[in-house]
């Protein structure tokens, strides 16, 4: 019985398959709101309203040719975008929107989770970079430096910008921070300044405008993924749709106040919020133009980890002066 | 890192619209030198013309660019034109400048989306290209066609202009009036948009002037050459007023400014033109044979200089027809502002010229590195061109 509950928690709920399908949901969110933000119509024949859209599309890709690089690094070629795949889709489990008792400590909701779940966000960058190392081209190879120079100057703001709620709730445990923000609603907007520069880094991390940087298409053909095709492309798209959903339900967990209320409570709730940051992400992606390497580093360093570390001060002295 | 690599940009890359081939060697994300072929996209035209008639030959001409086909088609009818010694009646000539400003709105809205999409700006791509619909249409409502007018002709124009029409065109243009400022001011003060644009691609006015840089690149060098002004046709000089619009920026910031206010002063020239259409007829009648004589006519594109060199020798058909277009004069100096740019600024840098290779590409021999022939006569072209093919197994 109990193996039957894992298998089930691991397979449909929430794991691959419920992922699976929300995350190509958002991903019809993601494109119908951009369309609508640039005066067009998106998606529209698939399913109702083009619902179906991004299911036919990975279809589509699954079924086609799969070519692997003569020169490439054929085993790491093959097996990036299933480990990062596999990553993601392990951070989905960890979100506290399944197990939200704070009382019981299980192997995906501990003390540290937070780590866990950012060391797990930030594996697919990696992938990305051996990707682009493994395929063995010129365009490619350039991308996956970018990759590389685009983690160096998002993820340190990430970090502190998440840290700064942990440190304000008093845990490690997401579950526990954000059951302290639904117990203590007026603490929330006192980490606005790690909200807003978690969400530019989130944004930067999904590889989205303004900083598609690695894969920015008129410069780089397809970066780090331009000798991936058919399956291996397909996977990848879907990886970066979970990741979609994953950090914006870390985000919600962490700045939102989580998902209260229980099973079907907290499920909607995990809806709202997620959509809720994603159509954040969808605004900023409509309306900026994508921004050089080296604008992108100095904006990190010059504003989104200046401004994390001023939040950090901020939430010590507040929790200073806490009743 | 401090090697150099060689970087091929063409013949297919995303960010060439039409195929041409860049080598750049690139130092980490800096380019250390750029390199250009030409010769992908050679249709062998101007050789066509010679076996064609005048008549045929405007239509062959007019499909050199399917965006400035009717900069081409002028060209080519007011160099013959004054060959025979004909001069269209004022209402044509009005007529066809009014076709030349639309024309230009239409090429320019279309090079504003795509510098917005070089830059990964698409939302501005989409706006652009959705009022370039207005335009489109007022085309194809004067012409019939939304490519390819087909509107110019020896002596004048072939269609006119009705009351209806002339209400409609300004209608028109003065939805797009109001809609160009927003444009301009998105180009010249969003954040990310002016990072990308501001201060990349420069080009110096006396660069600009020494490497014969044309139209809104040597304007927004601060080089006041329009040949509207400077060789005025088609009404310019003394029917028509218009204004030059120049930039010192010298950079691809002030191209787009540039290119948005030019815009502005062809709305101006065109509800000049509505207003004032002189009465009477759009053609006069030319003759079928052209009397022997040379001439080049020079004509201001939308990309800037364009000039066709006519040899006529007195029969139907011309003996000699040349055309040099605008992007080809634009390429030393996109050469020169490439080098030392950076990696990202390639595409923007490349289009901020609004480059056109079917207007510009011609046949290209490269010499042989292992000494061979460098000049290739007729003969050897027609036979590496029938064993080409036969190596294919296409019977030539």
């Amino acid at each position: 019985m109990d193996l039957l509950k894992v298998a089930l928690y691991l397979l449909v709920y929430p794991g691959l398959l419920f992922l699976f399908v929300y995350s190509t949901f958002v991903e019809w969110v993601d494109r119908k709101l951009y369309a609508r933000f640039q005066h067009r119509r998106g998606p529209l024949y698939t399913g109702r309203a083009g619902l179906l859209q991004p299911i036919a599309d990975f279809v589509k890709l699954m079924a086609k040719e799969d070519i692997v690089p003569s020169s490439a690094d054929k085993p790491l070629f093959n097996a990036v975008p299933v480990l990062a795949l596999a990553a993601v889709l392990t951070s989905g489990l960890l979100l506290p929107v399944w197990h939200f008792t704070t009382g019981i400590v299980s192997a995906t909701s501990f003390p540290g989770d937070i780590i866990v779940m950012a060391y797990l966000l930030s594996l697919p960058t990696f992938a990305y970079f051996l990707a682009g190392w493994a395929s063995a081209s010129m365009y490619a190879s350039i991308g996956a430096v970018r990759v590389l120079t685009l983690l160096f100057s998002y993820e340190v703001p990430m970090f502190l910008a998440i840290l700064s709620p942990a440190v304000m709730a008093g845990s490690w445990r997401m579950a526990e921070i954000a059951r302290f923000y639904q117990l203590h609603p007026g603490y929330l907007p006192v980490n606005i300044i790690a909200f807003a520069v978690a969400i530019l880094a989130l944004q930067a991390k999904l590889e989205r405008l303004p900083f598609d940087i690695p894969e920015a298409e008129t410069e780089l053909v397809g970066g780090t993924f331009t000798e991936y095709s058919g399956r291996k492309l397909a996977l990848f798209r879907l990886l970066t749709d979970v990741q979609m959903v994953t950090g914006a339900g870390f985000l919600a967990t962490l700045f939102l106040a989580g998902f209260p209320g229980g099973l079907v409570p907290g499920f909607l709730w995990f809806i709202a919020k997620t959509l809720f940051i994603v159509l954040i992400l969808s605004a900023i992606r409509a309306v900026t133009a994508r921004i050089r390497i080296d604008q992108m580093v100095n904006f990190s360093w010059s504003y989104l980890a200046p401004a994390a570390l001023l939040q950090l001060v901020a939430v010590i002295i507040v929790k200073g002066y806490l009743p | 890192m401090s090697e150099t690599f060689v970087l091929p940009v063409g013949p297919q890359h995303p960010a060439l619209k039409e195929p041409t081939s860049f080598r750049f060697k690139v130092d980490g994300e800096y380019i250390v030198d750029a390199d250009l072929r030409l010769g992908y996209n050679h249709r062998g035209m101007e050789k066509g013309c010679e076996a064609r008639t005048y008549v045929q030959d405007i239509y062959l001409l007019e499909r050199v660019c399917g965006i400035c086909s009717n900069a081409h088609m002028t060209c080519f009818a007011q160099g013959v034109e004054r060959l025979m010694g004909i001069e269209p009646p004022p209402r044509g000539v009005f007529i066809r400048c009014l076709m030349g400003e639309l024309e230009r709105i239409h090429s320019h809205l279309l090079w504003l989306g795509v510098a917005g999409h070089e830059i990964g700006f698409d939302t501005f791509f989409m706006y652009t290209w959705r009022d370039r619909e207005v335009v489109m249409d007022l085309l194809e409502m004067v012409s019939g066609n939304r490519v390819n007018y087909g509107m110019q002709t020896f002596g004048g124009v072939r269609r006119d202009l009705d009351g209806m029409q002339i209400k409609t065109l300004l209608e028109g243009i003065a939805a797009l009036k109001a809609r160009t400022p927003y444009y301009l001011n998105l180009g010249a003060t969003e954040p990310t948009m002016v990072a990308r644009i501001a201060g990349v691609g420069k080009l110096p006015r006396e660069k600009a002037i020494e490497l014969t840089a044309a139209g809104p690149t040597t304007r927004a060098s601060g080089v006041d050459f329009d040949v509207r002004k400077d060789d005025p046709y088609a009404g310019f000089g003394d029917l028509i007023p218009f204004t030059i619009v120049t930039d010192n920026g010298c950079d691809v910031l002030a191209r787009v400014v540039v290119r948005a206010k030019e815009m502005m002063a062809s709305y101006d020239i065109m509800e000049f033109i509505l207003r004032n259409l002189p009465a009477g007829e759009v053609r006069t009648k030319a003759p079928r044979k052209v009397p022997e004589g040379e001439t080049v006519s020079r004509v201001e594109a939308q990309r800037g200089e364009l000039i066709h060199y006519i040899r006529a020798n007195g029969t139907d058909k011309p003996d000699r027809v040349k055309v040099r277009a605008p992007t080809l004069a634009n390429w030393p100096s996109t050469l020169y502002m490439l080098r030392g740019a950076y990696l990202a600024d390639i595409p923007i840098i490349m289009a901020a010229i609004d480059p056109c290779l079917s207007c510009t590409d011609r046949m290209a021999v490269i010499s042989d590195v292992r000494g061979g022939e460098k000049v290739w006569d007729w003969e050897t072209l027609r036979q590496y061109g029938i064993e080409f093919h036969r190596r294919r197994g296409i019977r030539p």
